[in-house]
């Protein structure tokens, strides 16, 4: 019953920071300072009172979510409730087999149903194909299965998913680059900086094109967390990349990424700071939600 | 034998030409082999045989003469033009014209993204230089910048018409470049008389509003700080001091206030204090309202590769729904002819989301039954920073769509 007047709150109450610093506040890791403190109590209390509004005396007077009221059963695969999942599951198959030189994209849903759990929750079974964008058009398109549990639970917490993939380990073709691109990096001395990329026009240099893989493979963590049956995320932009000194023979990398939420149409805004190597592949050390709302306090810049 | 005009107007330009009032073309069916050889003496350039009719020059001096002559030997023959000074200088200002803009259009990088100044300017060089296209302004915006629509139109008196518009969404820069490279394609087709175009403009109207929403446009061009490349909204005051804008594809009077759409001023997708508060929707649904004669809405967005029908705010089905379906997915066919790109097909409501105060939906209640929604490439490698080097890809292949949907609505008139 709260999962629904949750996701119907998400709507009336807007996307607001509020719904969104709220969420953020498991995931950070700095220390909170003070006017953001008073502003997630604020909004903690706000969102309180919001719910004791709607609590179960009323009923809406249409089914606004009519796709997720099914509870069991065959999906469309070309509508958005197997399409979110397969995303989810996508950003999973990114934070294990992502890097500077392989990020995969949705190609299509071939098969999706879904059914409520006991626990609680809903569980998507999926068949979907995926392609390697970093080996543009020319990409042969992989087939996956996977099953993507969204757990319904009052506070907000991360998908689990089980992924399988036919041929993965067939197209590991980019052992080389990943090395020469690493060797490149290592050095004490090299000390990557960019801004937007791409930018306004959609271009970005060869140079770039790594880094900007690598923040999508480390934003892919954070999709994952925060993804659940009502959103839907991409990352549109890498605003930047300051490389950091690197530390037990990773590169260590802050990134800056803005997310697009397709249901609510917001850009949301993260600061990760992540390590790679070739052997040990991406981690996410840091992560940061970065208030973009006008009325919160702006970030230590 | 427009060669042969062309041939005839290129002479005088080149000669500096000799006055040919009251002069006239004959053309000339000869029957027989006799006949020709008269023609010979009467034209030795005379270049044809039995069944291929000559054009000839007549000065006006020698039509009486040479009109007799051809009676008394049979020839049958015909006036095509009758004074052929007044077509050679007509013909002449529209080859000027046409070079003009052919120019200025040639010059013209569609496979770039322009400003707001700049699609302007190219809006006038289509409208100055062309009797098919004419710039109809249906208003301002809230910072007051002009609403241009292009019109293409070969006549008549409010025809059944064809709307389409693009960047309601300021950040979706593929659909206002793709828009750009429709109007030119649309006047080139028309002028290199490919089908269906001609066809289509024979009976029916096409208006094509390629800025939407220019406020929110040229906002996205002021910096590359993401708070200004990526704004979704219009640029007006709200009730929030600090949040601008409304959704202006939430904003229409089609169950607006439900739950596809949010009252918050801040959120991206606000839809405003009222049905139509916008001055920017006001002003497009009182153009398509008091036209009264549309017969199909089309609106160009991005990302997702998407071909969407209503309804956006209710999952049941539309009336039209088995029809809008097969329209819908043999567009998506005819797109991916092109180059491969593979486009999902459904209504709003299943594809995406919940969406009230839809533009789509807003022109489907209002009886315009044709009312698609295109979300265009990609499906989310760049999003919004689309690069410029698959604009013209986008916009041919998007066309391939538009052009099925135009002639299916030409050809089922309701």
């Amino acid at each position: 019953m709260l999962c629904a007047h949750w996701s119907r709150l998400r709507r009336v109450s807007s996307r607001s920071c509020c719904a969104t610093a709220l969420r953020s506040t498991h995931s950070s890791t700095r220390l909170s300072s003070s006017p953001e403190r008073i502003m997630k109590t604020f909004c903690s209390v706000w969102l309180l009172l919001s719910v004791v509004e709607l609590s179960p005396a009323q009923e809406p007077p249409l089914p606004e979510t009519a796709e997720d009221m099914a509870s069991t059963g065959d999906l469309e695969p070309t509508h958005y409730p197997a399409r979110r999942a397969a995303q989810v599951a996508l950003h999973y198959l990114n934070t294990r087999h992502g890097s500077p030189f392989r990020v995969f994209g949705l190609q299509q849903v071939h098969k999706a149903s879904a059914e409520d759990v006991e626990a609680g929750g809903r569980k998507y079974k999926l068949d979907f194909s995926v392609t390697d964008w970093a080996s543009g058009s020319a990409g042969p398109a992989l087939r996956c299965s996977a099953d993507v549990l969204f757990p319904r639970t009052e506070r907000h917490s991360a998908p689990d998913v089980k992924l399988r993939c036919e041929a993965l380990q067939q197209i590991n073709r980019t052992v080389q680059e990943e090395e020469a691109f690493y060797q490149k990096h290592i050095p004490p001395d090299s000390a990557v900086s960019a801004r937007d990329i791409p930018d306004s026009y959609g271009n970005m240099s060869e140079e770039m094109q790594p880094f900007w893989r690598l923040a999508r493979v480390a934003a892919s963590f954070i999709m994952l967390r925060e993804s659940s049956e009502n959103t839907e995320f991409n990352m549109v932009q890498m605003a930047s990349v300051t490389q950091q000194e690197s530390s037990e023979e990773q590169l260590m990398l802050e990134f800056v990424v803005l997310l697009h939420d397709l249901p609510s149409q917001e850009i949301v805004q993260w600061k990760l700071l992540a390590s790679w190597s070739p052997d040990r592949g991406v981690r996410v050390l840091q992560t940061e939600w970065q208030p973009r709302c006008p009325h919160a306090t702006k970030p230590p810049n | 034998m427009r060669l042969y005009l062309a041939v005839f107007a290129l002479l005088a330009a080149v000669h500096c030409e000799e006055l040919f009032n009251g002069d006239q073309v004959l053309r000339i069916n000869a029957e027989s082999e006799d006949q020709i050889q008269i023609l010979k003496k009467l034209e030795r350039d005379v270049d044809s045989g039995v069944s291929q009719p000559v054009d000839i020059r007549v000065p006006h001096s020698s039509l009486y003469a040479v009109k007799d002559f051809l009676k008394k030997n049979n020839i049958p023959f015909t006036v095509i033009i009758n004074n052929v000074q007044e077509r050679l200088v007509r013909e002449r200002e529209e080859m000027v014209r046409n070079a003009e803009m052919e120019s200025k259009t040639k010059s013209f990088n569609f496979a770039a993204y322009h400003d707001l100044e700049t699609i302007y300017n190219f809006m006038d060089t289509l409208a100055n230089h062309s009797k098919l296209i004419s710039k109809v302004k249906i208003g301002s915006t809230y910072e007051n910048r002009s609403m241009y629509v292009l019109k293409f139109s070969t006549g008549g008196e409010k025809r059944p018409a064809i709307w389409i518009d693009a960047g309601i969404h300021a950040r979706e820069w593929i659909s206002h470049a793709t828009a750009v490279w429709l109007a030119d394609q649309i006047a080139k087709d028309f002028k290199e008389n490919r089908a269906p175009v001609p066809s289509i403009l024979s009976k029916m109207d096409i208006y094509l509003m390629i800025v939407a929403n220019p406020d929110g446009y040229v906002f996205t061009h002021r910096s590359s700080n993401p708070l200004y490349r990526f704004w979704r909204k219009s640029r007006s005051a709200t009730s929030n001091p600090k949040c601008h804008g409304v959704d202006l594809n939430r904003n229409w009077d089609a169950e607006f206030g439900g739950p596809g759409a949010s009252d918050d001023p801040c959120a991206e997708d606000y839809r405003g204090p009222s049905a139509q508060s916008e001055i920017e929707v006001k002003n497009i649904a009182k153009f398509i309202m008091s036209h009264g004669n549309f017969k199909s809405f089309m609106t160009l967005h991005s990302y997702m590769q998407l071909l969407m029908y209503p309804y956006g705010y209710i999952g049941i089905d539309a009336p039209d729904q088995t029809e809008l379906h097969d329209v819908a997915t043999m567009s998506s066919k005819a797109l991916n002819s092109w180059h491969g790109t593979v486009y999902k097909v459904g209504s709003i409501f299943h594809t995406i989301d919940q969406a009230n105060g839809a533009s789509v939906d807003w022109a489907y209640l209002r009886g315009i039954k044709y009312s698609f929604a295109f979300e265009l490439r990609d499906t989310g490698k760049y999003g919004f920073l689309l690069p410029a080097d698959q604009i013209v890809s986008t916009a041919r292949e998007t066309w391939f769509a538009l052009r099925y949907i135009m002639k299916y609505v030409c050809d089922h008139p309701y």
